[in-house]
């Protein structure tokens, strides 16, 4: 079984990321990550079902899904290209804005070097890009062991912690 | 100036020894040519026509003598013996190896220094007038704040992958632009209110580049204490939806102008609305404690300036250095001294190894171990007493940085250009080298009064062309270096980008056209007239018909 790190540790991933081309030939069993238009449509199916959860696209913003938010454990933001920098503010808001408690994952090019700040922006799960090692990308997770601004695990900036 | 606590230390450490691995990871086929490149960016190394390039981040031009010295040993150890000083107060070099980057990081990092953000599509080191502290016109010193928006850029989690770069500057002195904030991403100009308080008038969406524009203002009066919540929610809004599917229409002020100022406004202001006020609102003893690193020189209240006067008196040569190269100073007795990079013959910004140490110890002795870049890029020895003045101009001027051509028309700001750089069009230093020949006459030159003259090689305008009131930038048309001129820009008392002359001239036209364009401006002039002021007055049609009719 493919492996994600969360809160961490490398764990199984029990999750599957459907984009619209597998989503054609319908959901498969067990926990699914869907596109947010997906999740827009088929949103009482989808509840009924269970194991769901949504993923957002650069451009969907947390606020798209603002209404729904208390229906997840789990919310997974993609980066298409790790260069792609929206999601780190994605995710900054879904914990300081909408106080979301549950899992956020990156998904797509996600790479060790970009792991601190992905963390520190809200981020507990990272599916690492398949065709890098994942032990290795764990440290990515301990760069810097100094923070000079706040983050969403700890909002206050340096020299409001002493 | 600011001096590392253990923790400021530690964080440099840590990131020499995350770059350290990153280059050997990218060497040994770890990482991808594309994702090294961001990495390599955010620590200063681009890749050049003939050799990377890294840029030394000198936070708002600020360096100590020991800074000073070490720069001069890594460009030694690790470069052809010379650096550059860029136009957003850095320090260039042109020739390091790949390989060796992490331990000339290695090397800075024991003197405080570093590549952090000096590329990239991040928040780029923050910048101020160079006589900052010093300039008697300002109402207070803006580098404490450069020094608090350092740190809260410095890996912002938050902003390290923007759609584009991203530049600051603050400026504290009113009705003057010494900072050109105008043509920033994020100009921030200190203001007091009716009662005293410190605020900011914060502007957004200024920048050169492909294309020029000044900024609007975003926000009327930020109070000192949301300074930072404030940009962030600048920051966070362009995050959001700056454009990342051009390059050429990703920066801020794209955006800007796309929303308008009142829609960006807006967006900021609901942002701002749940920032203000939490964690992020600096307090009184956080910014007490960074403006002390910015006080307490020991400037002597018995100076005496006698000999001066008598030496302006009667030696005409240091009488016109000092009217030229020197400014007037906050404190009673003392002047800051323009050191100008300027000098015929010389690429512009331009320093040796020699030199540097040489700057080091004139730091020392006369000006409490400190040193400024400006972004004309010339050098600042900003405390300087009256009885130094005269010893300090004949030791500036063995060493060749005593020309008197502060703000002349040589004392030209120019990029890299062709010669040195893979994104230029054309050459840049050749150009420059021609129009100082051609004016090298001083009585003249100081007959001509304040000009600014600007090139750039390419349209990226690192030269800023566009705010020079002579602007010169280099085109490529068909594999041929052509140049475009541009006149009316202004950094001066305020920002303004320049207008079109007209269709391009050939490298060995150019010196003509200018000397074309001064001798209109010659001719028309009423009494001490400056250019800008003559060319405002008469029009650029009366230039355009002079130079093509």
């Amino acid at each position: 079984m493919a492996k994600v790190i969360v809160d961490g540790a490398i764990v199984d991933n029990q999750w599957q990321r459907l984009d619209n081309d597998t989503l054609e030939s319908g959901l498969p069993e067990g926990k699914v990550l869907v596109p947010l238009a997906y999740w827009q449509e088929n949103r009482d199916n989808l509840l009924a079902r269970g194991d769901v959860a949504v993923w957002l696209a650069p451009g969907e913003e947390p606020r798209d899904l603002e209404d729904d938010l208390e229906q997840f454990t789990l919310i997974a933001i993609h980066f298409p290209a790790f260069k792609d920098g929206r999601g780190y503010s994605y995710a900054r808001e879904l914990r300081t804005r909408y106080n979301f408690k549950g899992e956020i994952r990156a998904t797509g090019d996600v790479l060790r070097d970009q792991l601190f700040y992905l963390q520190r922006c809200g981020f507990n799960a990272f599916e690492v890009r398949t065709d890098r090692c994942i032990e290795d990308a764990l440290a990515g997770l301990r760069d810097f062991s100094v923070t000079y601004q706040g983050d969403a695990a700890d909002p206050r900036p340096i020299y409001r912690r002493a | 100036m600011y001096v590392y606590q253990e923790h400021d230390q530690q964080l440099l450490e840590e990131r020499v020894a995350q770059y350290r691995d990153q280059t050997r990871r990218y060497l040994a086929g770890e990482l991808s040519e594309d994702e090294f490149l961001a990495l390599r960016l955010q620590n200063g190394l681009y890749v050049q026509r003939y050799a990377p390039m890294m840029r030394i981040a000198v936070p708002y031009g600020l360096l100590s003598s020991t800074q000073l010295r070490r720069l001069a040993r890594i460009t030694r150890t690790y470069d052809k013996g010379f650096c550059h000083v860029s136009t957003r107060q850095n320090i260039q070099l042109n020739w390091p190896a790949l390989e060796d980057v992490p331990d000339i990081l290695a090397e800075l990092a024991e003197v405080q220094m570093h590549g952090i953000q000096t590329s990239g599509n991040c928040i780029r080191n923050t910048t101020t007038d160079e006589l900052a502290g010093v300039n008697p016109e300002e109402i207070e010193d803006p580098r404490p704040w450069c020094e608090i928006i350092r740190q809260w850029s410095t890996f912002n989690p938050e902003f390290a992958y923007l759609p584009r770069k991203f530049k600051i500057a603050v400026n504290a002195v009113p009705g003057a632009d010494p900072a050109i904030i105008g043509v920033h991403d994020i100009g921030v100009q200190v203001v007091h209110n009716d009662a005293g308080e410190t605020g900011f008038e914060v502007w957004a969406g200024g920048g050169l580049g492909r294309t020029p524009m000044t900024g609007a203002v975003i926000g009327e009066f930020v109070p000192w204490q949301h300074l930072l919540s404030y940009l962030e929610a600048i920051l966070r809004v362009y995050n959001k939806y700056g454009n990342r599917d051009n390059k050429y229409k990703a920066r801020i002020k794209i955006l800007v102008k796309a929303l308008g100022a009142d829609k960006y406004r807006e967006l900021v202001e609901q942002e701002f609305a749940e920032l203000k006020d939490g964690p992020m609102t600096l307090t009184e003893a956080e910014v007490q404690r960074i403006q002390q690193c910015f006080t307490g020189q020991p400037y002597r209240t018995d100076v005496d300036s006698s000999e001066l006067q008598a030496r302006l008196a009667d030696n005409k040569a240091f009488s016109r250095w000092y009217h030229t190269n020197t400014h007037a100073h906050k404190q009673a007795g003392y002047r800051a001294v323009t050191l100008t990079l300027k000098k015929t013959s010389r690429v512009p910004g331009d320093i040796t190894h020699e030199q540097l140490d040489a700057v080091a110890d004139l730091a020392d002795t006369y000006s409490f171990g400190e040193v400024r870049n400006s972004h004309q890029q010339n050098m600042v020895l900003a405390d300087v007493a009256d009885s130094d003045l005269f010893t300090l101009w004949q030791k500036l001027d063995a060493l060749g940085f005593a020309t008197p051509n502060l703000g002349l028309l040589t004392d030209m700001v120019c990029c890299p250009g062709g010669d040195l750089c893979a994104l230029a069009n054309a050459k840049s230093i050749p150009i420059a080298e021609a129009i100082q020949h051609r004016f090298s006459d001083l009585d003249y030159l100081h007959d001509l009064g304040t000009l600014d003259l600007n090139i750039s090689g390419c349209m990226n305008a690192c030269g800023h062309h566009h705010i020079g009131h002579i602007g010169i930038l280099g085109v490529d048309k068909k594999g041929k270096e052509f140049y475009q001129v541009t006149l009316g820009g202004r950094g001066d008392k305020f920002t303004r980008v320049g207008e079109k002359l007209g269709p391009s001239f050939e490298a060995d036209e150019i010196t003509d056209v200018v000397a074309k364009i001064i001798d209109l401006y010659v001719e028309k002039r009423h009494e001490n007239e400056p250019f800008i002021d003559t060319y405002e007055r008469i029009g650029m049609d009366t230039f355009k018909e002079r130079i093509y009719g």
